[in-house]
């Protein structure tokens, strides 16, 4: 599934137009896409949770040739399944 | 971030009301859950992908009694995050 097929789906179950299931798709996202960039927690009761982690900058290795190269200070999100999800998931 | 923070942003930019607001969040919520129980990816471009995963049965112990044990076949949900947000989230400062 994709963000278009997302859109119809949601413009089915809600019964609203498709422009309003398009910029709702792009709230909830756009929401997300925001708090993790201000390094906030997102807490999606049911269906996940996402946190952002801090590294400092370090000497790695390039795991091919065995070089040594100096990683620059990064942050990533971390995604943590929601409960609800995990056993639905393995019904 | 909480889900219940989206819904206000909903009825604002697009004018339903708060009930109809609550609701299309949790459709949008529900919809991607029973799309990754059929078993379906679901993509999202801009923010990331959900897949499952398939996990053989493996060995494992118990580490609070230090018991063998076996843990069972299952599946987990994994999320890429694209690119786009990795590097947004990284330059912020």
């Amino acid at each position: 599934m994709n963000k278009l097929e997302l859109i119809s789906a949601l413009k089915k179950e809600a019964d609203i137009s498709k422009s309003e299931a398009a910029k709702i798709v792009q709230i909830f996202f756009d929401s997300m896409s925001e708090a993790l960039i201000n390094q906030e927690r997102i807490e999606i009761r049911g269906l996940c949770s996402f946190f952002v982690k801090n590294y400092k900058s370090y000497v790695g290795r390039n795991p091919k040739t065995g070089e040594k190269v100096l990683i620059n200070p990064k942050r990533l999100p971390f995604f943590k399944c929601g409960k609800e999800l995990r056993e639905r998931v393995n019904k | 971030m909480h889900v219940a923070q989206v819904a206000p942003k909903v009825s604002n930019e697009i004018g339903l009301t708060n009930k109809k607001s609550i609701e299309t969040v949790d459709n949008i919520i529900e919809i991607i859950k029973s799309t990754l129980e059929s078993g379906e990816d679901v993509l999202f471009s801009g923010f990331g992908e959900f897949s499952i995963l398939e996990k053989n049965v493996r060995k494992g112990r118990n580490p609070a009694t230090g018991n063998d044990m076996m843990l069972p076949a299952r599946k987990v949900v994994n999320f890429k995050c694209s690119g786009n947000l990795r590097e947004r989230i990284s330059r912020k400062d």
